[in-house]
């Protein structure tokens, strides 16, 4: 049996060495960053994920929807009922009203968040051809996840500071915006965010690492609200799991202990 | 074998007497979970049966639970299953208990049956259960196949269209098979409907071939490391409590694996484009499949020519059918196979080389430092060993290997080994 385990390890060890790398292209490292919902104790950073929401609701709600959420979620990042209400209270939804006829209505905090198109077209058409993708999973949806969406909104180099051969090789026009980490370069989303793009209601000061760092937070929960009930039942299991395993050792060597 | 222990079982308890005496389920758990006599000398690798049965009926509990929230509609399916995740109480626990669980039921039904390989135990007479075995591998893989379709991805979408297509190489009446499967002329609701109705049906086949292949399993007993027969009682140990505590507490630390990934890694063994809403109109940059059926997709991408490459893909698959008769050794157990043994190791490596291949495009290149592979290249050798191993070795190696001398007895091995 420890002769199995040995030579199968020897053969994973050698299948490492193998697979050295796959000649990869122009492909950049990401840039990876430390963040607060990582590993089995990660937690949101309750203060951060706030002001991600006001980055998206300031500036990146203008393109892309949320369609999972409702607004009562935001009560999860520790705003209130109260904050919650007029925070949807700002928004205009369509609705029926008594008598049939369409009509306008301030959202309820059981309204999911507006979107800002009708329809993928209408989302495509105002943005150079590329609709820009809905929010809700997108850290779940990407190769690399937060640090892919960090290093891709820092990631925007201006046009002027790219080499002619960059130019050339990747079809770089004069309205095109280039981006180190998307794939392709060329992406429909112009730069979104800058240094001072909002103003933090908390004021902490707003760079563009700040804001990113603060969307990334607010996105990562979006795409996984339950996170935190996960790992703390994880926890509990994996420890129930553990003792058990001591228990059921005990047991089976106690059984076995006349037979060899 | 129930004159092992003479006349059944007398029950104090005056329902279940009465039961028994009417339907003889108790004495049927008595004989064969109780008083079965099993060989002494089982290692680890014994535990995986109960394991993988205790995955399948976790994954029919979960699958219905997420069956009861789950819309099979292409509009509502990727929404619904977000749904799950976010609104249904636990809901993200049923949904990642069964989306993980089928990676784990491949791990421990991959384990069982390298353990069937190494050990022999598809020699006679373990034939049919050797067979049967094979059935619910293939029987696993349209499960989990169609269970990836219903999250309505990308991969989910593109994977169905690539895998239906397939069919399309059958001469003649390929293109109809097709839209037949499809029920239209494209992947679309109408195919996300039956692939559930089936996804729904086929754990249930699955149960029933699990059933025969115990029922086999009892007729003449579990195969054990040394490849002998246990030649009487000094041989086995009764199943319960020796191996019911045994493959207990195997059982545990596969289950603290396993819920590691389920509360911590839920995602790292899955394709996070399939959280990208299914998109007809954008193609993925790769299409593979869950990474338990790589070596089989790599084996597909082989072969040149597309009907050749379906005929290798469930060929590969069908050699385990034969494998029986394709070994000429009599010895079962690799313990006393000094050549083969060694035969067996390539083997795993070669279905990991070719998993790894069909992880990636065959187009990549592989940079060994000195050298650069082909990827392509390397899932042809790799293809090639593959039927090598089932159709050429094994049938020689039996003829001109010269096995170890083998103890009396399994007593006897065992004994001898505590004296050293
Ligand atoms: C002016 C409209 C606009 C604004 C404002 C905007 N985006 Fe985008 N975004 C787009 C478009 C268009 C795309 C699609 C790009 C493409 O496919 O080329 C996109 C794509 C993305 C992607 C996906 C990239 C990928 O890998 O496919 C992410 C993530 C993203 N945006 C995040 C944000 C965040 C966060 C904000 C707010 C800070 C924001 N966007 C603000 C238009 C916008
Ligand atoms: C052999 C046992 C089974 C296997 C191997 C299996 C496998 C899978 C897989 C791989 C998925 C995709 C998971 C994902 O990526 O989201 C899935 C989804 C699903 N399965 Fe199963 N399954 C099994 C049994 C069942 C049963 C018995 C049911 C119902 C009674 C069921 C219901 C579902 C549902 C509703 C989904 C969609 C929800 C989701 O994607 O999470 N499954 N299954």
């Amino acid at each position: 049996m420890r002769r199995i385990l040995v030579s199968g390890a020897v053969a994973l060890a050698a299948l490492g060495l193998g697979a050295v790398a796959i000649a990869a292209e122009g492909h950049i490292p990401l840039k990876h960053q430390h963040w607060h919902f990582t590993g089995p104790f990660g937690t949101y950073d309750r203060a951060s994920a706030q002001r991600g929401f006001q980055v998206y609701k300031e500036v990146c709600a203008a393109c892309h929807s949320l369609s999972l959420l409702s607004y009562r979620n935001l009560t999860e990042l520790g705003l209130t009922e109260a904050q919650v209400k007029g925070i949807a209270a700002e928004v205009q939804v369509p609705d029926i009203g008594d008598d049939g006829s369409a009509i306008e209505r301030p959202a309820r905090p059981s309204d999911r968040f507006k979107k800002p198109f009708a329809n993928d077209l209408a989302a495509a058409a105002a943005n150079g051809g590329k609709a820009p993708p809905d929010l809700s999973v997108i850290v779940k949806a990407r190769e690399g996840g937060a640090d892919y969406i960090y290093s891709l909104l820092t990631g925007y180099v201006p046009n002027d500071k790219l080499t002619p051969a960059q130019i050339k090789e990747f079809a770089v026009g004069k309205d095109d915006n280039f981006n180190l980490y998307f794939p392709g370069h060329r992406i429909a989303m112009p730069p979104p965010l800058t240094d001072d793009k909002v103003s933090y209601v908390d004021g902490t000061k707003a760079t563009l690492d700040q804001e990113v760092r603060d969307v990334v937070e607010f996105l990562a929960w979006a795409s996984e609200p339950h996170l935190e009930a996960r790992n703390r039942t994880g926890i509990r299991v994996i420890l129930f799991l553990l003792a058990f395993a001591g228990l059921m050792y005990g047991v089976k060597r106690q059984v076995w202990a006349d037979k060899h | 074998m129930a004159s092992q222990h003479g006349a059944p079982p007398v029950f104090n308890n005056k329902v279940i007497a009465w039961i028994d005496y009417r339907l003889p389920i108790f004495s049927y758990i008595e004989k064969e979970y109780h008083h079965f006599p099993t060989p002494r000398n089982f290692n680890y690798f014994w535990n995986f049966g109960a394991i993988a049965t205790v995955m399948l009926v976790l994954m029919i509990v979960t699958g219905i639970v997420l069956a009861m929230n789950y819309q099979p509609n292409s509009e509502l399916a990727f929404d619904s299953v977000e749904r799950i995740m976010r609104d249904v109480p636990s809901g993200w626990m049923m949904r990642y208990m069964h989306m993980t669980g089928a990676s784990f039921f491949f791990v421990a039904v991959y384990i069982h049956i390298f353990r069937g390989l190494y050990y022999g135990s598809y020699k006679a007479p373990r034939e049919l259960l050797w067979i049967l075995g094979v059935v619910i591998l293939l029987l696993m893989m349209a499960t989990a196949f169609l269970g990836y379709v219903l999250p309505w991805g990308q991969m989910s979408f593109w994977g169905a269209t690539v895998i239906t297509n397939l069919f399309s190489a059958i001469p003649l009446v390929g293109e109809s098979v097709v839209t037949w499967l499809w029920g239209g002329f494209a992947v679309d609701n109408p195919t996300l409907n039956r692939f559930f109705a089936l996804h729904y049906l086929l754990p249930f086949i699955i149960v029933a071939v699990v059933a025969l292949h115990v029922v086999a399993l009892h007729v003449h007993g579990s195969n054990n490391p040394l490849g002998i027969d246990p030649k009487g009682p000094q041989d086995t140990v009764p199943f319960h409590p020796y191996y019911t505590m045994k493959d207990g507490f195997g059982l545990t630390i596969f289950m603290i694996i396993y819920a590691g990934f389920v509360f911590f890694a839920p995602n790292l063994l899955g394709e996070p484009v399939n959280y990208v809403p299914a998109n007809p109109l954008v193609t993925p940059n790769e299409i593979v499949p869950e990474w338990y059926l790589l070596p089989f997709y790599a084996i597909l991408r082989a072969i040149p020519d597309k009907l050749g490459g379906v005929i290798a893909m469930f060929g590969s698959i069908a050699v385990l059918f034969v494998l029986p008769w394709l070994d000429t050794s009599r010895v079962r157990s690799c313990t006393f196979r000094p050549i083969y043994k060694w035969f067996v190791f390539v083997l795993v490596i070669d279905a990991l080389v070719l998993g790894y291949c069909g992880a990636h495009s065959p187009d990549a290149v592989l940079d060994l430092g000195l050298i650069k592979v082909p990827l392509l290249a390397v899932a042809r050798v790799g293809t090639l060993y593959y039927f090598f191993h089932f159709l050429v070795l094994l049938p020689v190696l039996g003829k001109i290997e010269r096995p170890l001398p083998m103890p009396p007895s399994i007593a006897d091995a065992v004994l001898k080994k505590k004296a050293v």
